[in-house]
């Protein structure tokens, strides 16, 4: 397919932007296959490149022969286009609905997009499997990394290679992969160095309605637990939730069958509800007449931050279950590739200092959630505007995002990224250059050549004057456990994000700034003060044989 | 001593109710004073709770591991003791009952408080702060301006300060007219001159117009304010009550200006209610901190019910109302309630922070809440409930005005010199009555009570502590420091002030704070400083052994704060 065949109007001049915080600038639209232009032709005025992608709806309205395009954007931006002739606009819209919402994803810009930098550091081979692997050989020699998956069958949303048990083989694998939802069998999410305890995830397992049960998996998760010891179950689901998942199939570990667990039962809402949330809370954020009860008790009702609520509190729950208590963990819900995931990498966070730097965070999400097979490309497929019929759309990562934001906020030493890392990550799942976010699961990934064809965004992320950006200038690395607090007080909604394009941040950008320049001058201070003790030491060294007879 | 039935009981437990691995165990003391808690531990870590801080005290039913006590405070703190034998717990609650209920004057802390200060030093610290300097700053007097000796000896309005700023064109008998006319003789003075439009910032209480009753001398007062503005022609009349409230009033013969007899005269009404409302609505707020694992929305329902961050909001609507008047229109305004010394209070200290940078400092706002509050006869010892006496006339009225500062502190966090800290400090010794500057209801009574001679003044003590309450990120030359603050107050602008309402519980106390970060690298980069001028000075005679080392990598910044009263 052609994207000419879409764009019924390449170009239209006399068209107005208006955008939030920025004047109003009128210049020439043009529409190519994945951008939206608008350019003034005049040096000192920004110009607007809005991938298609991004846009998740638009509204059109009429004023005699002017027409106004309202562009609601998934990064929750909102635009105004007013372009003259009836004609023309009607053109634009329905060109922009065509362009943005195409399904192929071999069409999507990655694919097109040639890098104006030179990669240095290729983001596909940061992360690798067989690196993260080494360093857990290092620590401990009870895992080994199987290669049942190589070629996706036994479970198509699992990467090729998994960490499993040192004494469990392929065929037992492939047992307890048939006995879970997906085939997504209890793999390690994760190795406690302190008190070598582990965090695993799985899948729900398919005991359905007459109670099913499957030795190789009993077996399978009995293998991570010292003799004597007992671990802890995280179902994410609430035992309501859970019981009806039986009718369908699914389920969760009897007692009896598994006498080592205990099995303790969370809150968190499935992706369809948390969809529905994100949709009501950028509503009231939206509106700014709201007086401050209807405000507070619409935040209330869109239960955003109840779900971080839940999702940090069970994070909390399973990192305190390893470090604290010392027992290993099991968690998974449903699928196992949403609140699982969120709750494995939140744990982490807590857990272990190398989450908290960008690598380690980078290398977090790699493992965590684009290999443990979180389905992007569906969750992320229309954001908080699309008046598009739901599929399976939901802000699971988006929320994992502000659960980090919140930890963030309440240890502002202790990551070595600021909030516009975590933002930064929020677009590009949306709407991106980059593939990163592609597809669905590893298999999909490879099938799509991504690493041949496109570029990763740690490719460009990871480059020193990207970096920069993204870098927290109160960070001081510490080996601590970070307990945050859960408590609703402690948790604000996320105004980096929500109220972002609805109230100006100079003053807070500016306050960035001062923090940025009080931590570079006293750097500048201790290397000259450093310099002159060095010359000063050197002087000594010279002036003492000649003191000294 | 008398009230002190037991002066000290072994192995209480201080206990933390969201993490109770982090209770201790001590030994508590009564003094004639304070609550003191000492813990067992090597550190010995000793908590402080003045008696006059004590909100109430609560016996809870006694269990097999002893009887509950729980210490609420006026600062919101709440300690937790379970005291092993029952006669002890009673006792305790007995003495600390009477002890935090002070009846007469002569009782408070600030009378028996001795911080070692020689009588010179504590009479030049109650000079600290000079109100004439602060009207010497903006211009007053001047050729339209003056001070009127009609309120010397507080013959003229007994909640009024002596000295009082007034309109050079109003007559003595027009002065003397306008106090008849209002409400306890609180007429029209001057509270803050803008000098860049020389607009004025004027506050009284309500006038006693009923249906129908007229004062010329009243009218005319506002005229010669009006007047005192060459460049305009116009005024407004700001009434910070509700409309309903005002109108309420008239039939108690008191009310609001009718617009026909004052000419070229605007009336606005902003609506903040009244002190009952504020103290239930307070009341709600703290009730919504001490519920046990809120859900979210548990939390957020109780905010709204409370009310509270939309009273916030009428106050603050209020003070940018008044400052848009003031800088953007150059039209000058008088602001009244129903007394003049609560929401008039509120409404012209906050628009005077959003017009002046002083007040945004740690000096200016001292000298601000001395003029606006203190001088201008806000009832301190009523409202914050300093003796035993009425519960209806306590209100958290300077609480809101603290608290409005700090939301604005969160929308231009470079514009204050002090941090969140100072407005805590503040909050409490409003309080404490630890010092004497807030005891009593106007100047009169404070005068009467000798306290000048008696008790020690707050604002040394806390400019001297000023690197403490100090803000990293403020510059003297930043453009938040400049001109005229415009906030927003969209409702999703305000927050919920953890670091005043959320201090219940030990556990949810912030964890790591930017701004001390920020200042423990300040320190150190005016070290580097000194070191480095050192070393430029006397490049080559230097002893490096003397060198003090750069404290590396500070670890301090986990610890939680010692949140202990005074």
């Amino acid at each position: 397919m052609e994207f000419a065949e879409l764009i019924k109007t390449p170009r239209v001049d006399g068209v107005v932007l208006h955008r939030p915080f920025m004047p109003t600038v009128e210049g020439t639209l043009c529409l190519t296959g994945h951008h939206l232009i608008l350019s003034s032709r005049q040096d000192n005025t920004e110009e607007l490149w809005l991938l298609h992608a991004n846009i998740d709806s638009i509204e059109k309205r009429f004023v005699g022969s002017l027409g106004t395009i309202i562009v609601k954007c998934k990064d929750l931006r909102v635009i105004q286009l007013d372009i003259p002739g009836m004609e023309e606009c009607l053109n634009i819209a329905s060109s922009i609905e065509a362009l943005s919402t195409l399904d192929s994803v071999s069409l999507m810009y990655p694919f097109f997009y040639r890098p104006l930098f030179e990669v240095i550091e290729d983001g596909w081979q940061l992360f690798v499997p067989e690196e993260a692997f080494k360093d857990l050989e290092s620590m401990t020699d009870e895992w080994r990394l199987s290669e049942v998956n190589k070629d996706f069958s036994v479970c198509p949303s699992y990467p090729s290679l998994l960490t499993v048990p040192k004494d469990i083989d392929d065929e037992s694998l492939c047992k307890a992969a048939s006995f879970r939802h997906g085939g997504r069998f209890p793999v390690l999410s994760y190795y406690h160095k302190k008190n070598g305890m582990v965090m695993m995830r799985a899948a729900q397992p398919l005991t359905g309605t007459n109670g099913r049960r499957c030795k190789e998996d009993e077996k399978l998760i009995n293998a991570t637990l010292c003799a004597g010891k007992r671990g802890y179950i995280i179902d994410t689901r609430t035992i309501a939730v859970a019981q009806q998942a039986k009718a369908r199939g699914g389920g969760f570990e009897q007692e009896a069958n598994y006498p080592q667990w205990r099995r303790i039962h969370k809150a968190i809402e499935r992706s369809n509800v948390l969809q529905e949330s994100l949709i009501k809370l950028v509503e009231s954020c939206n509106d700014q007449s709201h007086s401050m009860d209807r405000w507070l008790s619409k935040l209330e009702a869109s239960n955003w931050q109840s779900n971080v609520k839940e999702i940090l509190t069970t994070a909390c729950l399973a990192a305190q279950c390893i470090d604290r208590e010392g027992a290993s963990v099991l968690v998974h819900g449903t699928e196992g590739t949403d609140s699982t995931l969120q709750v494995t990498s939140l744990a982490q966070i807590i857990l272990d200092p190398s989450c908290r730097t960008i690598r380690g965070f980078e290398a977090l999400i790699e493992r965590e959630w684009l290999q443990a097979g979180h389905p992007f490309q569906q969750r992320c497929a229309q954001s908080a505007y699309s008046n598009g019929k739901p599929r399976s759309e939901a802000p699971v990562f988006l929320l994992f995002l502000d659960c980090v934001w919140q930890i963030l906020r309440q240890f502002p030493c202790s990551f070595q990224f600021n909030e516009n890392f975590l933002i930064m990550l929020f677009e590009h799942t949306y709407a991106s250059q980059f593939s990163t976010f592609l597809g669905n699961s590893v298999a999909e990934r490879v099938k799509l050549l991504l690493s041949q064809k496109t570029v990763s965004l740690w490719s460009w992320v990871n480059r020193p004057q990207e970096l920069e950006r993204f870098l927290n200038p109160l960070y001081e690395p510490n080996n601590l456990v970070i307990w945050p607090s859960v408590a609703p007080q402690s948790l604000q909604l996320w105004e980096g994000v929500f109220l972002r394009w609805n109230r100006s941040t100079k003053c807070l950008d500016e306050a960035y700034q001062e923090m940025v320049h009080i931590i570079e001058y006293n750097k500048e201070l201790q290397n000259k003060v450093n310099s002159l003790r060095r010359q000063l030491a050197q002087l000594e060294t010279e002036d003492s044989p000649l003191q000294t007879p | 001593m008398e009230h002190i039935r037991t002066p000290k009981v072994e192995n209480v437990r201080m206990t933390d109710r969201l993490t109770p691995r982090k209770s201790t165990v001590g030994t508590l003391y009564l003094s004639s004073t304070h609550t003191i808690f000492v813990e067992n531990s090597e550190a010995r870590k000793e908590i402080w709770v003045l008696h006059s801080l004590v909100y109430n005290v609560e016996r809870l039913p006694t269990n097999p591991s002893g009887s509950p006590l729980i210490i609420r405070c006026k600062n919101f703190l709440v300690y937790r003791l379970l005291i092993p034998q029952e006669k002890d717990c009673l006792d305790v609650l007995a003495s600390l009952t009477r002890l935090s209920r002070p009846e007469r004057y002569g009782e408070l802390f600030c009378f028996s408080f001795n911080p070692n200060l020689d009588k010179e030093l504590r009479e030049k610290a109650w000079g600290f702060i000079d109100l004439k300097a602060e009207f010497n700053r903006m211009g007053i007097p001047s050729n339209l301006w003056h001070v009127t000796a009609a309120n010397h000896e507080y013959r003229l309005c007994d909640t009024y300060p002596s000295e009082l700023f007034v309109p050079k064109s109003a007559s003595p008998a027009v002065i003397v007219g306008s106090a008849k006319f209002r409400s306890r003789g609180r007429l029209p003075i001057l509270s803050y001159f803008h000098r860049d439009t020389s607009a004025s910032i004027c506050r009284s209480s309500q006038p006693l117009s009923g249906f129908s009753a007229r004062s010329s001398d009243d009218e005319q007062m506002l005229q010669a304010i009006m007047k005192s503005n060459p460049v305009s022609e116009l005024m407004y009349v700001v009434d910070t009550r509700p409309k309903l409230n005002a109108m309420a009033n008239r039939a108690a013969g008191k009310g609001y200006e009718i617009e026909d007899h004052y000419t070229n005269t605007k009336l606005q009404f902003i609506g903040i209610e009244n002190i009952h409302v504020m103290r239930n609505s307070q009341q709600k707020l703290i009730d919504v901190g001490e519920l046990v694992a809120p859900s979210m929305s548990d939390f957020l329902w109780g905010l709204e019910n409370s009310g509270w961050l939309k009273h916030i909001k009428a106050v603050l609507d209020a003070g940018i109302f008044i400052a848009k008047a003031v800088a953007e229109d150059g039209v000058s305004v008088l602001v009244h309630c129903s007394d003049g010394w609560d929401r008039t209070a509120q409404a012209c200290s906050v628009a005077s922070v959003l017009l002046d940078p002083y007040y945004r400092t740690i000096k200016g706002l001292m000298v601000l809440i001395e003029k606006d509050w203190v001088s201008f006869g806000h009832k301190f010892s009523h409202r914050y409930a300093h003796l035993d006496g009425d519960p209806k006339e306590v209100s958290p009225v300077m609480d809101q005005f603290l608290e409005c500062v700090w939301q604005l502190m969160q929308q231009f966090p470079c514009a204050f010199e002090f941090n969140e800290r100072f407005l805590i400090q503040l909050h409490t010794h409003i309080y404490s009555c630890q010092y004497g500057n807030f005891i009593g209801n106007c100047q009169k009574e404070r005068r009467d009570l000798r306290l000048q001679e008696r008790t020690h003044s707050l604002w040394p003590h806390l400019w001297e502590n000023r690197a403490e309450y100090t803000n990293p990120l403020y510059r003297t030359d930043h453009s938040q420091t400049q001109g005229v603050l415009k906030p927003l107050t969209t409702a999703y602008c305000f927050k919920f002030w953890k670091g005043m309402y959320g201090r219940a519980e030990k556990s949810v106390a912030s964890h790591q704070s930017p701004a001390d970060c920020l200042n423990v690298v300040r320190e150190e980069s005016q070290q580097l400083e000194e070191e480095l001028s050192t070393h430029q000075e006397v490049p080559r005679e230097t002893d490096a052994g003397q060198e003090t080392c750069p404290t590396e990598g500070e670890e301090n910044f986990r610890g939680e704060e010692d949140q202990q009263a005074v």
